[in-house]
């Protein structure tokens, strides 16, 4: 139930009159309010700072420290005050969710010191209100992943048993964890570095034999042979082994890095095969293009290269928008441009992909002046178009920084299904807490049954113990639905049960029977009869323990089960108003009368339910099967209470 | 010849471009002011309206309560309506928060009618404080008032059979339908049938306010039950 509605309760329960006039049934007595003090201010001393606050108001949850007798603990008999050591600033969040009964997040707190006050004070982080609940998850999980990264730079042991192909991938991975990965990595990135410079001075001239430069390669045609199959060997080798060491051998080939490494080595094997045909070869020096791939092998060595690629990845859509604006002004003005300059001679623009070039070279505010618009027509639609130009780029471009250092920080938030996961599981779980509410009153129903059946020879402290942990709201929460219940003459069940009763009444037609006779019978009788009856199959069906029980212990007996123990019950509950002393006059004055005129009722359903009941079997086989039956709650008393509550 | 044509025609598309983005830019800077009907939103949007109540004098003389009953219950009054008035909405979610398991917002309706004494659509703290007072503090005669006027939604003296079986239909309402036994849909309308053998003296179809109090002065279990919510506050 919510905090600020509690304040309501009363007026819930007066407006109760209202079914009054209509009820058939008398009404349950209310539960009595023992402590009737005046509502009083409690003193609540955080480390100094205090804070007073209404009595009632802590006691709205009564399953926090605040609300329940905890507290005590914490009193301060000198100053009558309760004295907390802890944060006061975490308090006045505390303090609020009482009075508001929503929780927030303050953003200016550590997550962890929060956590912890919450879990000090009983209250479960989960019930933050949907304002602050994103900002607590982020800063949460951003903790988490903090310590797990400390985790694991921690984390250098060598776990035993580890085959040599796993000893091997790990080494390529973390090159820190030992002295032979380390070497290997520094070489491997030496011998890249190496080849990227051989592959760039191969170009430079060098000296000048006869009229013409030629290229150090040209020159020294061996050396940089030499240089390059080294440098391959070396690559070669590294992609073989991470090839073998590799967990998953489909995953590894399909991944960016090794599509790199293969691409950077292809084209010296080409080359070694086709030396010979002039023509084709040709064609195939400029595979060696590729080899500048090579130095995309750096980014195994280098972390800020991958977060580059990974963040220009996820800010692709970004960039599309950008390359696809740009491309729809370049092709408005080199239009415009084309048709403006058409008419003047000698003109560049002799087609709009020729024009094209120019947009761009304008637009970008790069302009060569390798092309340029002679008419006046062309110069006014050029400047038009290099201002546009400097908006067009300008303006996406903040767009994808901003985006480009919110992806940064979110990096490895990709499972935003993870946060949609997490966020069903905390509605599912606040959706449990509200069918909590409702699920207590049924609990609370049928501990009151055996407090019923208890009570005529049960002592005075086992019944305390059943009903110390109902608050004074939540008793008079219950007698209102109990109320409600006595107007209409049905009672509210739970969703199993109610699923069980369908399924019985739709399965055996003879046990569909008497359920409608004796219903019948309550129609024009009074409820006492549907009650009685009615409390027979809730303690059946639900032993205190859990819910497993009822199907377990309905589906043991061999055939109609639930009537047979209704029966045996229904006689052990009459023989026991037979023998009722005083004790139940105490507990239930008004119901007394009607119960005594019950009896006569209560014997006739029992009868008829023997009846129909095919094995023959008469109560007093039901009475011995009982007590064979599980245990329960109380077992310590006479033997007349196993009996009954062996349920 | 045509070429002349296209290049002059492009120039003077240029220099139009050009003096309406001159044009614009002036607006744009506010120097020129070209006459569109500016629509002014000024809308002023009131802000929720809000009521104080009279004063606690004034509230003790009206009910039955003491001044520190009357305290304590508009602080939870206004905790929940922080603007001093209850809408039908909010009493009706309110409301259906005790009834977890069926729907109460139909009972709540008629509940805030019964409350609403002067039909303006939401519940002020004084309306409130009233009625709970006749409900908790009241004579029996002055409680059976009150229920007669919740049955009775029209407010005209009778209480018609229809009348009573929307009453009783959102009654049946809130218990929602894991119940046992299984509310069948007849149980409503025979539920009214029953009141109306019991209340009805004259067979004529409707029960006015004298046959209802005579009726339920008779009834032992209706005359205990108006006194168990004594000690509610």
């Amino acid at each position: 139930m919510a905090a600020g509605v509690a304040a309501w309760l009363p007026f819930a329960r007066a407006a109760a009159i209202g079914w009054m006039p209509v009820a058939n049934c008398p009404m349950p007595v209310a539960p009595r309010d023992h402590s009737k003090r005046q509502d009083e201010l409690i003193i609540l001393n955080v480390s100094g700072r205090r804070f007073q606050t209404w009595r009632t108001t802590l006691d709205r949850y009564p399953d926090t420290l605040l609300g329940s007798s905890e507290k005590e603990f914490f009193y301060n008999e000198e100053a009558k005050e309760y004295f907390f050591d802890r944060d006061p600033e975490a308090f006045r969040s505390v303090l609020n969710f009482y009075r508001t009964g929503k929780l927030h997040y303050p953003r200016a707190e550590c997550i962890q010191a929060y956590d912890e006050e919450l879990s000090f004070f009983g209250i479960i982080p989960e019930i933050i209100g949907d304002c602050c609940y994103e900002e607590y998850k982020d800063r949460k999980r951003e903790n988490a992943e903090r310590l797990q990264d400390d985790q694991e730079d921690k984390k250098d042991f060598k776990p035993p048993n580890m085959t040599f192909r796993e000893t091997i991938w790990r080494a390529f991975e973390n090159p820190h964890t030992s002295t032979m990965a380390l070497v290997f990595y520094y070489v491997t990135g030496f011998f890249i570095a190496i080849s990227v410079l051989t592959n760039v001075v191969e170009t430079v001239p060098c000296g000048s034999t006869s009229q013409k430069d030629i290229s150090c390669g040209q020159r020294y045609t061996v050396a940089f042979f030499c240089m390059d199959t080294a440098c391959v060997m070396i690559f070669t080798v590294e992609y073989l082994l991470r090839l073998f060491a590799a967990p998953s051998r489909y995953l590894f080939m399909r991944s960016v890095m090794s599509i790199i490494d293969v691409v950077a080595i292809f084209p010296y094997y080409i080359g070694l095969v086709m030396t010979d045909n002039e023509d084709v070869s040709g064609a195939f020096v400029t595979l060696r293009v590729f080899r500048v791939f090579r130095i995309f092998k750096f980014s195994r060595h280098s972390q800020g290269l991958r977060i580059l690629g990974y963040t220009l990845k996820s800010c692709a859509s970004e960039l599309g928008f950008l390359l696809f604006s740009l491309t729809m002004a370049i092709i408005i003005f080199a239009t415009v441009m084309f048709y403006a300059e058409k008419g003047s001679s000698s003109t560049k623009f002799t087609s709009i992909p020729a024009s094209f070039w120019y947009t761009i070279v304008t637009m970008t505010t790069l302009g060569y002046g390798d092309m340029v618009p002679k008419t006046i027509a062309g110069k006014i639609f050029g400047s038009i178009c290099s201002l546009s130009g400097v908006l067009v780029i300008a303006l996406p471009v903040p767009v994808i920084v901003s985006n480009f250092s919110r992806i940064y920080h979110q990096n490895q938030r990709a499972d935003k299904r993870r946060a949609q996961k997490v966020q069903k599981a905390r509605l599912a779980r606040i959706r449990i807490a509200k069918k909590g509410s409702s699920n207590a009153y049924l609990q609370t129903k049928r501990n009151g049954l055996l407090n019923e059946l208890l009570d005529l020879t049960a002592s005075e402290e086992e019944q305390q113990h059943l009903n110390k942990t109902k608050s004074l709201l939540e008793s008079q929460h219950h007698h209102l639905l109990h109320c409600l219940e006595k107007t209409t003459g049905h009672d509210f069940v739970d969703e199993q049960l109610f699923e069980q009763n369908c399924l019985e009444g739709a399965l055996q037609p003879y046990r569909s029977r008497t359920p409608s006779t004796s219903s019948l019978e309550g129609m024009t009788g009074t409820c006492c009869s549907r009650r009685t009856k009615r409390s027979v199959p809730l303690p059946i069906a639900n032993a205190p323990a859990s819910h497993a029980h009822p199907l377990a212990l309905t589906h043991t007996l061999p055939k109609s089960p639930g009537l047979q123990e209704l029966s045996a019950i229904n006689i052990q509950c009459a023989e026991k108003q037979i023998h009722s002393s005083s004790r139940s006059n105490l507990n239930m004055q008004t119901n007394e009368v009607d119960r005594r005129n019950c009896k006569q009722q209560k014997v006739t359903t029992a009868i008829i339910s023997i009846q129909t009941a095919n094995t023959g079997s008469p109560a007093e086989d039901g009475g011995h099967g009982l007590p064979n039956r599980g245990a329960s709650v109380v077992t310590t008393t006479s033997s007349n209470i196993i009996k009954v509550s062996a349920l | 010849m045509s070429a002349r044509w296209e290049t002059e025609g492009l120039q003077t598309v240029g220099i139009v471009c050009l003096v309406f983005m001159f044009l614009k830019l002036m607006h744009l800077l506010g120097l020129i002011d070209i006459t569109e009907t500016d629509s002014s939103d000024s809308d002023l949007e009131l802000s929720q309206v809000r009521h104080q109540p009279e004063g606690l004098d004034q509230l003790q003389t009206q009910t039955k309560f003491t001044k520190k009953e009357l305290q304590s219950l508009y602080r939870g009054f206004k905790t929940e309506c922080p603007s001093g008035l209850v809408d039908e909405e909010t009493f009706k979610m309110i409301y259906s928060q005790f009834f977890p398991q069926g729907d109460a917002t139909t009972y709540a309706h008629f509940l805030f009618n019964a409350f609403d004494l002067d039909r303006n659509g939401s519940i002020r703290f004084e309306d409130f404080v009233i009625g709970l007072s006749v409900l908790l503090r009241g004579t029996v005669t002055e409680k059976l008032n009150w229920a007669f006027n919740l049955y009775d939604i029209n407010k005209d003296g009778y209480i018609t059979k229809e009348e009573m079986l929307l009453i009783m239909q959102s009654i049946y309402d809130m218990m929602g339908r894991y119940t046992y036994p299984m509310v069948k849909d007849e149980a409503p309308s025979e539920h009214v049938e029953k009141f109306f053998q019991k209340m009805d003296r004259n067979r004529d179809g409707v029960v006015t306010i004298d046959e209802f109090i005579e009726t339920c002065q008779k009834d032992e279990n209706i005359m205990s039950s108006m006194q168990l919510f004594e000690n509610v506050i």
